[in-house]
């Protein structure tokens, strides 16, 4: 079995039917934009201001994007019945989930760098570390779409998925060191704010654009990679137990 | 002839407070059009899901052509087609789009897929439609495609979950053919269904399930030879009569009337019935006869003596779905 051909077109399907509609793509750069201006102008400190909202733009872009879509792409198919379909293929659950999480990541990533061309036009970017950058944004993507798949796989209902999503993105956008550091938070929030991907994805960011990072590159890489590998084990255990059981 | 496409022994499932299958036993043989016949909430789907894979049992072993899917269900899904008893395509593509999706999820390269998808289209009846959005397709039309989507990739084992429920006659007779066609080129195939006559048409050999249990299981000659031993007349009469069918008993020993509906007496007997007699008994008892009418068993009547379940009572389970028949 040519599992490739399955897992390219599980991808290609997503992207025709979901993320390349216009909804999605202006929802892709609109949201981003909004951001960028919001902060920009809230700042009020002006164009010097860009490189060290940046970071968090571009966070918020890809957390927003990547767990937006997975309600739609599992959630709203499972509720259909047409996952099952999928479940079917002879291919293996992991290899699977990974094409119908393709599309989010790969969207995820897109909608980072909307906000980059952005800044490229109001400032000068040639001080990105793009080495740390980029291995950073793909990492955020993915362990924000594999929380928006936790989130997918544990309702039944696309309004839970959608809720619950909010549970859990509005918090981090304030706990992750997106727009304010921190070491300006509560101290007993902090632990808090150790315990979620985005942190760590944020600092890369921050330390790629304008500042040393809070904690080593090594570290944070590490974390982040672990945390991806784990909430997609715990998906898939999710699946297993609630769809295939 | 003789190989083993499906063998299923002590197979149980329990959701919760509901024991859903009790440890069933039974197998197919390759190239055979098998039924499984059964009330809502029998455990035929349940038993269906277990085989395809989306459901694990909670004991007992399945082999699908000798691949222990018990312990590796996904050894053996390039081997099955599977046909759900909802149409679960997806409504944004195409006919054709949804026909490709499916025969690249089992590794079928471009040009295979595409010529596939459209011979089917073409066998289905749906060469037209192909181009359109699945979203609005008919329920028959719908139904034809999920089917042809189950058998893009070839299967040598087919899995159909009620294929004819809720779409109209036309499109229900000819689905019957194309399961027919398949059978007969070989395919395997495993049919849940509540509508009998259309398991009498079809199969083989036949499993009534109740309640999670096989209560029986047998060709299909066999299950009719169940009732070949009894005769049954109708009568279309004036008036139903029902004092008649009391006093019948006693004038003839051995025969046994029921009042059908308002018109109609229906009359058994070990014996053949002597209608010429009967007809002069009945008009002398003041009660016109217009037709007399000898019936058939049926495996509907078998059906009831082994389950004890009406047959009217199984289709209204699914009448929010629709007829087919």
């Amino acid at each position: 079995m040519k599992a490739w051909i399955a897992c390219w077109n599980i991808l290609a399907k997503d992207m025709r039917a979901y993320y390349l509609k216009p909804p999605n793509i202006s929802w892709g750069l609109i949201f981003p934009l909004a951001w960028t201006g919001m902060f920009f102008v809230r700042s009020g400190s002006g164009l010097d201001s860009v490189p060290t909202l940046l970071p968090g733009v571009m966070a918020v872009s890809v957390l927003f994007g990547t767990t937006s879509m997975l309600a739609v792409t599992v959630t709203f198919e499972k509720k259909g019945r047409s996952f099952e379909r999928l479940l079917l293929a002879p291919i293996s659950l992991e290899l699977l989930m990974l094409s119908k999480t393709a599309g989010a990541i790969l969207f995820g990533v897109a909608n980072a760098f909307v906000p980059v061309l952005l800044a490229a036009f109001l400032t000068d970017l040639s001080g990105i570390n793009w080495l740390t950058l980029i291995p950073a944004v793909i990492l955020i993507a993915v362990s924000s779409t594999f929380i928006g798949l936790l989130i997918a796989v544990s309702v039944a209902e696309v309004f839970e998925a959608q809720t619950f999503s909010n549970f859990f993105r509005f918090p981090m956008l304030f706990l992750c060191g997106l727009f304010f550091p921190i070491a300006q938070l509560p101290v007993w929030l902090r632990p808090l704010s150790y315990a979620l991907p985005l942190t760590y994805g944020t600092d890369i960011l921050h330390s790629s654009i304008h500042r040393p990072p809070h904690l080593p590159l090594t570290l944070s890489f590490a974390l982040l990679a672990f945390s991806c590998i784990l909430l997609f084990a715990i998906s898939l255990q999710k699946i297993r137990q609630n769809w295939i059981s | 002839m003789n190989d083993k496409a499906i063998i299923v022994r002590g197979v149980a499932k329990r959701f919760t407070a509901v024991q859903a299958v009790a440890g069933i036993d039974f197998e197919v043989d390759e190239g055979e059009l098998f039924g499984f016949l059964g009330p809502n909430g029998a455990g035929k789907s349940t038993t269906i899901n277990m085989l395809i894979g989306l459901t694990r049992p909670d004991d007992g072993t399945i082999h699908i052509a000798g691949i222990d899917c018990s312990t590796k269900p996904k050894a053996a899904q390039h081997l099955m087609g599977v046909v759900p008893d909802e149409s679960n395509l997806y409504p944004e593509l195409t006919g054709y789009e949804n026909l490709t999706f499916c025969g690249s999820l089992y590794g079928m390269s471009k040009h295979a897929r595409a010529a596939r998808a459209r011979e089917l289209l073409d066998r289905f009846g749906l060469g037209e439609a192909g181009g359109r959005k699945f979203g609005g397709y008919s329920k028959g039309m719908k139904r034809k495609l999920t089917i042809a989507a189950g058998i893009i990739h070839s299967p040598p084992i087919l899995f159909l979950d009620e294929p004819t429920t809720g779409i109209d006659v036309a499109s229900a007779l000819q689905i019957r053919q194309l399961i027919a066609d398949l059978n007969t080129a070989g395919t395997t195939i495993f049919l849940t269904t509540h509508y009998i006559e259309e398991a009498q048409r079809l199969c083989r050999r036949i499993a009534f399930i109740v309640k999670g249990r096989i209560v029986r299981i047998d060709t299909l000659d066999a299950l009719m030879r169940h009732t070949n031993g009894r005769h049954a007349v109708q009568f279309a009469v004036s008036r139903g009569a029902p004092d008649l069918c009391e006093v019948l008993a006693g004038k003839w020993p051995g025969l046994r009337g029921q009042v059908i509906a308002e018109d109609q007496i229906r009359v058994e007997s070990p014996e053949p019935v002597r209608v010429g007699a009967l007809v002069r008994w009945i008009e002398e008892s003041g009660v016109e006869v217009s037709e007399a009418r000898q019936l058939r068993p049926s495996l509907e009547d078998v059906f009831i003596e082994i389950t004890g379940i009406e047959a009217d009572a199984m289709e209204q389970d699914k009448a929010g779905k629709g007829g087919g028949q």
